[in-house]
């Protein structure tokens, strides 16, 4: 039986240009989402249709989600954040078709989405306010003597943003695809025992089905809070000083 | 000559079948890595442009025509109930003004018709006391003609009297003086 991880691997399909099965996904969600969204605004319709009233659901989630963070001027932010959000969320999505690749189950796919978003914050951070984005590590209203340990733990917080968003991306997938692909596994273990054991095959495979339900909950949960966790970190490059 | 016995343990374990290879922790295989951020880059990239290029102006394009026609229609519905509520005070101004003028031309004409009746009444009155006046006057001349008309009677009765009580009609010169008598 395959291991839990082997529908982690990546494998070559032009391997000229590095192009693999995970290439593949990536390439396969930006013409889902790009084709989607085209799709269902073809007819611009003033009363929408359904595929028209989910994209702009999706839209309005997105912008309010920004703005409710970061204020109007956060909107300049508004492509990136959504782009973000819809990559993050149809990886996800696409990763729950069993024998899909799911993009955002490798750490260095989600760490360098997380590095875009705290390369944005610092680049946009130091052009807009200079110096004065370094406000961000030194709290008002903080006794002079704690300061120095409050900027270490400030900049220790800061440097860890990047690592915390995503690994928890990471993990969530990872692990949600390793539970699954177990009880799937023990469903045909079970099958294969033979005798008794077969009788009790059903129980994990009613466990998969209710971790199928829980797993698109959850690619859709992590969308989310990785989108939310982006516009409380672009607030601070628009904002900095608490 | 070790590595090329390690190539051939890695070629026999391929050989068995994909089943049980030794793939390590996809995640963690450090020689993806380049791959997939190039393939990243590229995609997200593309995914970046082709939205704030093209879907998102598309999309916010919708919303905002509808936003501004909603604020139209609403600005016109605004304007048209004004509109209507200005009409609706000068249907009133001219009710009100109609219901004025009809009292006063009630009122004038129910003076009108009074001073009209009160008149008629009074030529009417008048006619009548006329007439009354009149048919006094004919009552009083009747009265005195029928009056000068007793001094006749009395003096043919009392001849006629005189003439079977005596046989012999008296002088008229005698009733009259006798007459006169009674009268006077």
């Amino acid at each position: 039986m395959a291991s839990p991880i082997e529908q982690f691997q990546i494998k070559p399909i032009i391997p000229a240009i590095n192009f693999t099965n995970s290439s593949l996904f990536m390439v396969g969600a930006v013409a889902v989402i790009v084709g989607g969204f085209m799709l269902a605004t073809r007819k611009r319709a003033v009363v929408p249709g359904r595929g028209q009233s989910i994209a702009e659901i999706l839209h309005d989630f997105v912008a309010g989600t920004l703005t409710d963070a970061t204020g109007r001027e956060g909107m300049k932010f508004f492509p990136l954040v959504f782009s973000l959000f819809m990559f993050v969320f149809t990886a996800n999505l696409l990763g729950m078709i069993p024998g899909f690749f799911t993009v955002t189950s490798h750490i260095i796919v989600t760490f360098a989405l997380a590095m875009l978003v705290i390369g944005t914050v610092v680049v946009y951070g130091l052009v807009k306010h200079g110096v004065h984005f370094f406000g961000l590590f030194v709290p008002s209203g903080v006794p002079s003597w704690l300061l120095p340990f409050i900027i270490v733990i400030e900049v220790i917080s800061f440097l860890s943003r990047p690592i915390s968003l995503s690994l928890r991306l990471f993990a969530n997938m990872l692990a949600g695809h390793i539970a699954l692909k177990v009880f799937g596994g023990f469903v045909v273990a079970l099958l294969g025992a033979g005798g008794a054991l077969t009788i009790l095959a059903p129980l994990p495979l009613i466990m998969a089905v209710a971790l199928m339900a829980l797993e698109f909950l959850v690619a859709a949960l992590q969308a989310y809070v990785f989108t939310v966790l982006t516009c409380i970190y672009l607030n601070d490059a628009l904002h900095p000083g608490h | 000559m070790a590595q090329a016995q390690a190539q051939t343990t890695h070629a026999e374990t391929q050989a068995h079948g994909g089943a049980h290879e030794d793939v390590g922790f996809p995640p963690f295989a450090t020689e993806t890595y380049g791959g997939q951020l190039l393939w990243l880059v590229i995609t997200f990239a593309v995914l970046y442009t082709l939205m704030s290029k093209l879907v998102l102006p598309r999309l916010s394009g919708i919303i905002e025509n509808r936003r501004s026609m909603i604020a139209r229609d609403l600005d016109e519905a605004a304007a048209m109930k004004t509109r209507a509520e200005e009409a609706g005070a000068t249907y009133e101004k001219a009710l009100a003004e109609a219901k004025g003028r009809a009292q006063a031309l009630a009122q004038e004409t129910r003076a009108k018709l009074a001073a009209e009746s009160d008149a008629r009444r009074k030529a009417l009155e008048a006619d009548l006391n006329k007439r009354l006046a009149e048919s006094e006057a004919t009552i009083a001349a009747r009265k005195a003609e029928a009056m000068g008309h007793v001094r006749g009677i009395a003096r043919d009765t009392a001849s006629a009297i005189i003439e079977r009580l005596t046989g012999k009609a008296p002088a008229p010169q005698t009733v009259e003086s006798a007459l006169d008598q009674i009268n006077a």
